[in-house]
């Protein structure tokens, strides 16, 4: 039918056809004269800046401090939305207690708070945090109630009925029975805990890519800006591809997760 | 190894759920080792009959013993379910260990051996078919060493080929272990086939309680096998009065 060799090879190629078509017709409408530099600085310009970047040490330095921010807001949001999580879907009263209080505050766009958020902390590292910290929350508690309701009572009928009670059965049923749309919510948390980190980065940083993108705004550096906007589209795809992995190790006995080898 | 298994006695035993009697003052009882199928139509109570046995429902009112306690103090009863109930996330030989504590390992390859499913042991439940996942679930079952077995239609879901191999399978065990067994199926000819008695329940009471007399391994195209279906079906098919039920407890 086909040949199969030929094919093999050139079908991991193909995804990137597209973004390399796109990148080779930028570079040629700036370098034509077509697209002016100050609207958008050609690939190659591009690349030079983060070059310099990387080399004077700052792209490092920023990418780090961004870094930090954004994992250290995730790791406390992440951890209280699982904990409020696991409160309302292993108990009803715990249900009763928080779920309707949480939704509420679930409602109100989180970066509305930003003049609330910049009066109680400033300016300063705190309210970046908070900010990432409050949007990863929600993601996370709600997929993570989800999933501990929607596991099959017969699962747990049956687990009972073999004596399984309290840890066991959190362990060997209820967890892995929630494990895969917690990990939903963890890759909706990770999309808002970038984009959340970009807004608070840009209305006020010293540091860090957002700040990176602002201070070249104030000299039209252009370049620049467009680099910091790459640079945070690569870390949320490096994200992603965490939790991919993540999917990988320990949903494998799941058939949706299995990779799709031969 | 051999078992003893469990005697089971029922007295006046009745179940309701709000209003309406799903079991209505049923007498019973089974032998130690005594293979039971209960047949009879959608609703008639014999899931509740099983559940109430597995000790997943209360009674409402009424005796139930096993081996001469009470329900809840007994941890030899093991149940298996329409579904295989196995967990999905746990390899087939940790579905089979489920519960154990200490070196499980050993027993549950052993017993996974004796329903024919040793090479599977690595495998995800989702990879296996769907008799090999209701073998598992036997096996997992088998482990405890239960007295009693309690089997809620599980082979209703296999395809015809995958339920005659089953159904030997679990004569084969039940022979070997001589547990007690209590299998709820609507498939008639598998209760001719595998029961010392079957008991038909028809709103919540017993209609009609027959012994199998033939022996085993039973040919099931056989003319007294043929003429057992046949009466049971009758029973099933045509309620009856309350005289017809006393004529038939007469007559066995």
């Amino acid at each position: 039918m086909h040949n199969s060799s030929r094919t093999h090879w050139l079908q991991p190629l193909l995804p990137w056809l597209v973004p390399l078509l796109l990148i080779a017709l930028w570079q040629w409408s700036v370098s034509s004269g077509w697209l002016s530099n100050r609207v958008l600085p050609a690939p190659s310009a591009v690349l030079k800046a983060g070059w310099e970047l990387l080399s004077s040490g700052q792209l490092i330095h920023h990418l780090g401090v961004s870094f930090q921010r954004a994992a250290l807001g995730f790791v406390i949001g992440g951890g209280l939305g699982l904990a409020l999580g696991l409160i309302t879907g292993l108990s009803r009263w715990g249900e009763s207690l928080i779920d309707s209080s949480v939704q509420m505050i679930r409602n109100v766009p989180h970066l509305a708070l930003i003049p609330l958020v910049i009066i109680w902390f400033g300016i300063d590292e705190t309210a970046k945090v908070f900010l990432v910290a409050l949007g990863t929350l929600f993601p996370i508690y709600l997929n993570t109630f989800h999933g501990i309701r929607q596991i099959d009572s017969g699962l747990r009928e049956m687990a009972q009925s073999y004596g399984l009670t309290g840890w066991a059965l959190f362990r060997d049923v209820i967890l892995p029975g929630a494990l895969p749309s917690i990990l939903v919510g963890v890759r909706f948390a990770l999309g808002f805990m970038w984009l959340t980190l970009i807004v608070a980065e840009t209305i006020s940083a010293r540091e860090g890519i957002g700040y990176l993108a602002m201070d070249a705004r104030e000299f039209l550096r252009t370049d620049v800006v467009v680099l910091a906007i790459l640079l945070y589209a690569l870390l949320g795809k490096l994200a992603d591809v965490l939790v991919r992995l993540l999917e990988r190790v320990w949903l494998r006995w799941h058939p949706a997760y299995v990779r799709s080898s031969s | 190894m051999s078992i003893q298994g469990s005697r089971i006695h029922l007295r006046q035993l009745s179940k309701q759920f709000q209003q309406t009697p799903v079991l209505q003052q049923i007498d019973l009882d089974i032998q130690a080792g005594e293979f039971i199928a209960i047949v009879g139509r959608s609703g008639c109570g014999k899931s509740t009959l099983l559940r109430l046995l597995a000790g997943l429902e209360q009674s409402s009112s009424g005796l139930l013993s096993i081996d001469g306690k009470a329900l809840g103090e007994v941890g030899q009863t093991r149940l298996m379910f329409q579904d295989d109930r196995l967990l999905p996330w746990k390899t087939v030989l940790d579905n089979v260990g489920l519960g154990l504590k200490g070196a499980w390992q050993d027993r549950a390859r052993q017993v996974l051996a004796e329903v024919g499913l040793s090479e599977k042991a690595k495998a995800w439940p989702a990879q296996l078919s769907g008799g090999q996942r209701q073998r598992v679930a036997l096996a997992r079952a088998l482990i405890h060493q239960p007295h009693l077995l309690l089997l809620d239609e599980p082979l209703g879901a296999l395809d015809a080929l995958t339920r005659l191999e089953m159904q030997s399978l679990i004569e084969r065990i039940w022979q070997e272990h001589q547990f007690t067994v209590v299998l709820v199926t609507h498939d008639v000819p598998e209760a001719v086939q595998l029961a010392d008695r079957v008991l038909v329940l028809e709103a919540g009471q017993v209609a009609l309680d027959l012994p199998i007399t033939l022996t085993r391994s039973r040919d099931m195209a056989s003319p007294e096998a043929v003429q057992y279906s046949a009466q049971i079906l009758q029973k099933i098919l045509r309620p009856t009065s309350v005289t017809g039920l006393h004529q038939s407890r007469l007559a066995s």
